[in-house]
């Protein structure tokens, strides 16, 4: 340690810093040097996790800057949007930088910053990657604040350090941060430091109040629909209520007469009314009169029909030992199908953007989960230079992979270069029922080989689906599809971690839909699971053995990640007291999932009241390893639980004469308060000592565990979500 | 026609050519109150609950001409940083918000609940929140409904203000 202090300053480079423009005091903490080194090490490391990787910008990146007010600003690439991903990030900068974690503001880096994440937020690793990136440019920014002070106050840097508010200190002189910036255009860029031990942590770890809680428990205007800029327009885009048709003949007549409309906009294949008020566009917007024209009739079943194991494009993603033979008569074959419905996001703010185009320029406020994709398609549509768009991120009212997509912005740009005014172009609610890109139906057939003795000798389990990360902007289905074949969205969750069970494999059937479907938070995870344990379930009842020990048995240890989900099943029925027997009218139900190698399993308890499932408690044991903040990763785990039982219990999208429904809330069922168990109990493993996935591993086990226990309170295996007694 | 009203104890008046404008609208693009949020215009959500004399309503299906002489509260007069009401202290407490989208109107109508009830039983929040809250913090929201009820019953001499 000593020897690398030494050397460290030998090697210091000098740098010149980026100004940032406009705000504050222009120190900022380049990140392009760690671009080649930390951040790809981080991508590396979780290479071996079964994270998808992290896609780091090579650009500038631009994090940390001094404000006027001697606080810190960080900028950060990644958006938020519930998941907490801002206060977990000021954890881990203020505990490098040494200030007070109320010193540390977060802010949405816009695109024009450089500081633009290269692939998405979402896949829950927004933390799981930055951990030592943004631990990294924090201490580095602390030790260049302290060479620079011992040079302004003329103190060997060794009798410096750093004071909660900000400032530098000798004990007898002091500093501020904005103080020791002032008049500095070059700066001297250490070797990274040496990395604070997690015993001496003081933030990290600790369960902190979110940075946005003020914002959002005052109504501030934060989201990406409080959005304005003065002279502002509002424009609403006519999309289509069939799915396989196609619209034409417009006739724009009476809608151009309707009051406030001032133009109506057809233009790179969408048409769209702008208006001077919201109210006034919509309402001229169902005035245009157009035909459809129809494809191809579909419904439900059709849809059914053809997302049925069999069909469509045939991938093994898991093979061990042999492929079981259906004809063999040695041993017992138990078979079995589930199902999952179109599921839609449902999330409360509406997709949308707010656009200013200027001489050539285009400003987007927007939600989105993916800004430099929304930056890249609207230059691309719009003909112009990637760097004359500036996409400014605003919180996201919900994300659960909604806006990955967000063609949104590329039409509230056009309509604003049409009318030469600021537009705001928001979906309608019923828009964004019908126009979702939906979570794809499913269909699951789940096999196993029994031996005479009750040992399960092959588990196979089948999937069919529509396109989850296939055709979505972040994984192009001409460039991946010869590639890997299988859609990694549709198979998550779907692989067999019963590694002891000598013979195993998954199969996926991809189907083309009629309709949009794609990423939904935590993606195939939720019916993967429902499948794989709702069967697990079943074997155990049939071979008389009980549910968590079995599932125990078929598990090795060798794989670091399987001995973690053993000790996980193991901590939960241990945690929630998990028995097969029905005491008082109520039974336990057990599941356990991996998802981006996070272990979670869930007991819940259940009964029947009034022919209704009613969910009583949930006991959660998950190891996403080092919890940045413990208390919004057990937010998260409730959340997903809440969210969990309302796609596994109420909802479902129906096609009828191709049009999808309901499409409104209400209608399209959900979980409300008196849906939500009372009682969630969660318990947090550290099982390495890094921070993993938190986001989504808990939708996993939700369903199954439902399922599993409705089966011991009535014998009655459901085999379709939503789950109902019917 | 002119609707004159009371929004969060300051006195308004609104010029507007047709009456039946849903309250929301007026709020959010005229009077600049983003705090009320939109999330399906047709009272199916909650999103956009405010109090009209005390009374929880869902303002993107309440007109603007009915509001004609009566006070008005958002979550920008419910309470503030320096001087929360009970149920935004409750909310803090109880970290509730994640994305935060539904949460004023959450706010807003516990406020109306806990005067209608002011200590709501487990029934009482299931049959009088109905909002939607797609983060699903609900469970967080019992909570925090409950700290409310526990807060407002401390006599005002007393409270300690945060
Ligand atoms: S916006 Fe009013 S209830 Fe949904
Ligand atoms: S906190 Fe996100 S919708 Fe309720």
């Amino acid at each position: 340690m000593k020897e690398k202090m030494g050397s460290k300053r030998k090697r210091m480079k000098r740098r010149k810093f980026l100004k940032y423009s406009g705000v504050g005091i222009g120190l900022m903490l380049g990140a392009t040097w760690l671009g080649r080194n930390p951040l790809r090490r981080a991508v590396f490391d979780l290479g071996e996790t079964m994270l998808p990787p992290y896609v780091g910008n090579t650009s500038p990146l631009v994090w940390l800057q001094v404000s006027q007010k001697n606080e810190i600003i960080l900028h950060s690439s990644k958006v938020e949007m519930g998941q907490g991903t801002f206060t977990s990030l000021a954890q881990l900068a203020a505990e490098e930088l040494e200030i007070g974690f109320d010193k540390i503001k977060v802010v949405h880096a816009a695109s024009i910053s450089g500081n633009v994440d290269g692939f998405s937020t979402g896949g829950s690793t927004s933390i799981a990657t930055l951990w030592n990136p943004m631990r990294e440019m924090a201490a580095t920014m602390r030790e260049m604040l302290k060479a620079k002070a011992a040079e302004k106050l003329g103190i060997d840097i060794a009798d410096l350090s750093v004071t909660k508010d900000c400032k530098i200190s000798s004990g007898t002189k002091e500093i501020s941060f904005g103080e020791i910036v002032e008049g500095v255009a070059d700066w001297y860029i250490p070797e990274t430091p040496v990395l604070k031990d997690a015993s001496k942590f003081q933030y990290i770890g600790k369960p902190l109040a979110r940075v946005d809680l003020n914002d959002k428990v005052f109504g501030a205007p934060i989201f990406g629909m409080d959005a304005s800029y003065p002279d502002m327009l509002y424009a609403s885009v006519l999309r289509s209520q069939l799915v396989d048709a196609k619209m034409s003949n417009f006739d724009f007549s009476e809608a151009e007469n309707m009051p406030g409309v001032v133009k109506i906009v057809s233009e790179n294949g969408f048409v769209g009314v702008v208006a001077k008020s919201q109210i006034e566009a919509e309402a001229a917007r169902q005035k245009i009169k157009f035909d459809y024209k129809v494809n191809k009739d579909w419904s439900l079943a059709d849809v059914e029909k053809a997302i049925t194991v069999g069909n469509g494009t045939k991938t093994v993603f898991q093979k061990v030992g042999k492929a079981i033979d259906e004809k063999d008569k040695k041993s017992e074959l138990v078979r079995m199908e589930f199902r999952s419905p179109i599921g839609a996001h449902a999330q409360i703010e509406p997709s949308g953007a707010v656009a200013n185009y200027k001489d050539g320029k285009v400003e987007i406020k927007i939600s989105t989960q993916v800004v430099n994709i929304t930056r890249k398609e609207v230059a691309k549509a719009l003909g112009i230079s990637k760097e004359d768009v500036n996409i400014i991120p605003t919180f996201l009212g919900g994300g659960f992979g909604r806006r990955l997509h967000t063609p949104n912005a590329i039409e509230a740009a056009i309509m604003s270069r049409a009318v030469g005014k600021p537009v705001k172009s928001f979906f309608s609610r019923k828009q964004e029922f019908q126009n979702d890109t939906f979570r794809p139906p499913s269909h699951h057939v789940m096999q196993a080989r029994l031996s005479d003795k009750g040992e399960i000798l092959a588990l196979e389990h089948s999937i069919a689906g529509g396109d989850t990360a296939f055709n979505s902007a972040l994984v192009p289905f001409s460039i991946v599809k010869p590639i890997i074949r299988a859609d990694i969205g549709s198979i998550r969750g779907g692989a067999i971690n019963y590694d002891g069970i000598p013979n195993h494999r998954g199969t996926y059937y991809h189907v083309d839909l009629p309709f949009a479907t794609s990423f939904w938070r935590s993606l195939g995870l939720l019916s993967n699971a429902f499948a794989i344990e709702s069967f697990m379930d079943e074997l155990a009842i049939k071979t008389k053995q009980d549910p968590i020990q079995m599932r125990l048995n078929y598990i090795k240890d060798e794989n670091p990640y399987h001995a973690r989900l053993k000790k996980v099943i193991s901590t939960c029925a241990e945690k929630a007291g998990y028995t097969d027997e029905v005491v008082n009218g109520r039974a336990m139900g057990f599941a356990a999932t991996i998802d981006a190698g996070t272990p979670c399993a869930q007991v819940v308890e259940v009964s029947i009241v009034d022919n209704e499932i009613k969910v009583h408690k949930v006991t959660a044991v998950m190891d996403c390893g080092l919890a940045v903040n413990p208390d919004q990763v057990k937010a998260q785990v409730e959340g997903c639980i809440c969210m969990g039982i309302s796609a596994a219990m109420f909802e479902k999208m129906d096609l009828r004469d191709n049009m999808l429904h309901p499409t409104i809330y209400g209608p399209y069922e959900m979980a409300l308060m008196r849906d939500s168990p009372k009682e969630i109990d969660v318990h947090l493993i550290q099982g390495v000592d890094v921070p993993m996935p938190v986001g989504e591993p808990p939708l996993g086990p939700i369903g199954a565990a439902i399922g599993n226990a409705v089966r011991r309170l009535t014998g009655r295996r459901l085999v379709e979500m939503p789950l109902s007694l019917g | 026609m002119k609707v004159f009203f009371k929004i969060n104890g300051l006195d308004q008046s609104v010029e507007i050519q047709d009456g039946n404008t849903p309250l929301l609208w007026i709020i959010r693009d005229m009077l600049n109150l983003k705090g009320t949020k939109f999330g399906c215009g047709k009272a199916a959500c909650g999103a956009c609950t405010i109090h009209v004399d005390g009374e929880a309503v869902r303002s993107c299906s309440y007109s603007i001409k009915s509001i004609d002489g009566k006070e008005v509260t958002t979550i920008e007069g419910l309470g503030t940083e320096e001087n929360p009401h009970p149920v935004q202290q409750a909310w803090i407490e109880h970290v509730v918000p994640q994305c935060g989208y539904c949460q004023p109107g959450f706010m807003m109508a516990t406020a109306a609940l806990l005067k209608k009830i002011p200590n709501p039983t487990d029934e009482d929040i299931n049959d009088n929140i109905v909002n939607v809250c797609r983060c699903a913090t609900y469970y967080r929201m019992r909570k925090a409904i409950h700290r409310a009820a526990e807060i407002n019953s401390i006599p005002s001499n007393l409270k300690v203000q945060k």
